[in-house]
């Protein structure tokens, strides 16, 4: 029984993962060792624990190998043009507000094409979930330099080595206003799905950082081994400081990680500031959006 | 496992088994199931699956704890654990109809995770 060939047969659906994912579009596109993967599978477990309705939580991608994750979760999804999650996921949490809207991309699509409307969703403490890949590079476009590269590191573009100082996502977020600012690795597949499910929970803009290995065109070009070997990295060098100081924060090329939660805190999100002013100046003659989203619902 | 005192409450502790389900043609073969196991369940087999990769195999089927480690940190969603409620190691061989045929969301494991 323990050589596969021998191994009892076993069926898709039988994974626990199954009734999150489109099973029918397995195996997804991600290379070997790719690390996408295991932060969908940490997303899922979050969704079963939190017990949260799934026909009430969307997820919303936009383009690049994280940007796949719209197409192979069960969820209502949407799988925008490239950097246009955030503006996609505003519009449909503001049209239908009873709605857990997610946003599920990676490092090049959120803050390198759509970097501005990542710091207006912030600013504005939009009710999103923001769970941003962060592989250091634009891995499906061909390993191109991203906003996140670190120095040095080489890329297809930078083949001498980069030379733009990356951002610090962290404390982007935090001082543009996100309300929750967590980073983890997915090697920390237990407090990732943790800080996942405490997310899923709050209001307002929320961020979360995922590193994770690629294999394929960050780890060949800087010649780092296989995502094993990242995996392996990772856990020598990433230190949990929950409560650090964002601006402490930043990546260098193959040094330590910080992670942890960073900033969790209670603030008016954009919807109840909006409301609030509304009623505050038009009184009775506001009607706000039922929390049903209203006639798109009939 | 090796103690050097038997912990007084030895015999109420009942130690987890599970099994491991393989869903072989979804491996990519990355390895980290294998790497990461803390009870060294699996290791990598020598078989190709149609695509070329070589899945996992498992070693020492009676050691699963069922942590559930292999299943959150692989990628392809490849494999799984599910507990074995007699808590024994034939249970844990897979040669039982029951344990084949078992919910692979068992109760016992929803209670363990919350
Ligand atoms: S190119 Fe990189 S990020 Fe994209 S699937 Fe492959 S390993 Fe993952
Ligand atoms: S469930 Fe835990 S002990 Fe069992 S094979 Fe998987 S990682 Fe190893
Ligand atoms: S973690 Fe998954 S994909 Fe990787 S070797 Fe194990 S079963 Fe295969």
């Amino acid at each position: 029984m323990s050589t596969p060939a021998e191994h009892p047969e076993v069926l898709p659906e039988e994974h626990p993962v199954a009734p999150y994912i489109r099973t029918d579009r397995m195996p997804h596109i991600w290379c070997p060792t790719c690390g996408i993967g295991t932060v969908v599978k940490c997303f899922a477990t979050a969704l079963a624990e939190s017990g949260l309705d799934l026909n009430k939580v969307s997820v919303v991608s936009g383009i690049g190998c994280t940007g796949r994750v719209a197409g192979y979760m069960k969820l209502d999804g949407f799988h925008t043009t490239h950097g246009r999650a955030i503006p996609f996921a505003t519009g449909l949490k503001l049209g239908r507000p009873e709605l857990l809207v997610t946003v599920f991309s990676g490092d090049g699509d959120l803050v390198g094409i759509g970097g501005n409307h990542f710091i207006h969703a912030a600013r504005r403490n939009m009710d999103l979930l923001v769970i941003l890949v962060n592989n250091f590079i634009y891995g499906m476009t061909g390993g191109q330099n991203a906003a996140t590269t670190p120095l040095t590191a080489k890329t297809s573009t930078m083949p001498y080595g980069n030379f733009e100082r990356a951002f610090n996502l962290p404390q982007l977020a935090a001082s543009c206003g996100a309300t929750y600012v967590a980073r983890w690795t997915c090697l920390h597949i237990r407090r990732l799905t943790k800080a996942f499910g405490e997310a899923l929970k709050r209001r307002g803009f929320r961020f979360i950082e995922v590193i994770t290995p690629c294999a394929t065109l960050y780890a060949r070009l800087n010649k780092l081994g296989s995502g094993l070997d990242l995996m392996r990295f990772y856990h020598d060098n990433a230190e949990i400081r929950h409560g650090a100081d964002t601006r402490e924060v930043g990546i260098a090329f193959q040094d330590r990680i910080v992670c942890g939660k960073f900033v969790d805190e209670e603030q008016p999100s954009f919807l109840e500031m909006m409301h609030e002013h509304y009623r505050k100046t038009l009184g009775s003659k506001y009607v706000p959006t039922p929390p049903e989203g209203g006639w798109l619902h009939e | 496992m090796k103690y050097w005192r038997k912990p007084l409450d030895f015999g109420d502790v009942k130690v987890p088994h599970g099994e491991v389900r393989i869903l072989v043609e979804r491996c990519k073969g990355c390895g980290f199931c294998v790497e990461y196991c803390p009870k060294d369940v699996l290791v990598m087999s020598e078989e190709f699956n149609k695509k070329g990769y070589h899945p996992p195999k498992v070693v020492k089927a009676g050691e699963c704890v069922n942590c559930n480690l292999c299943e959150m940190i692989c990628p392809d969603f490849a494999i799984f654990s599910v507990a074995v409620s007699d808590g024994d190691a034939a249970g844990a061989a897979g040669s039982s109809p029951e344990a084949a045929g078992a919910d692979p969301r068992p109760p016992e494991r929803e209670l363990r995770r919350a």
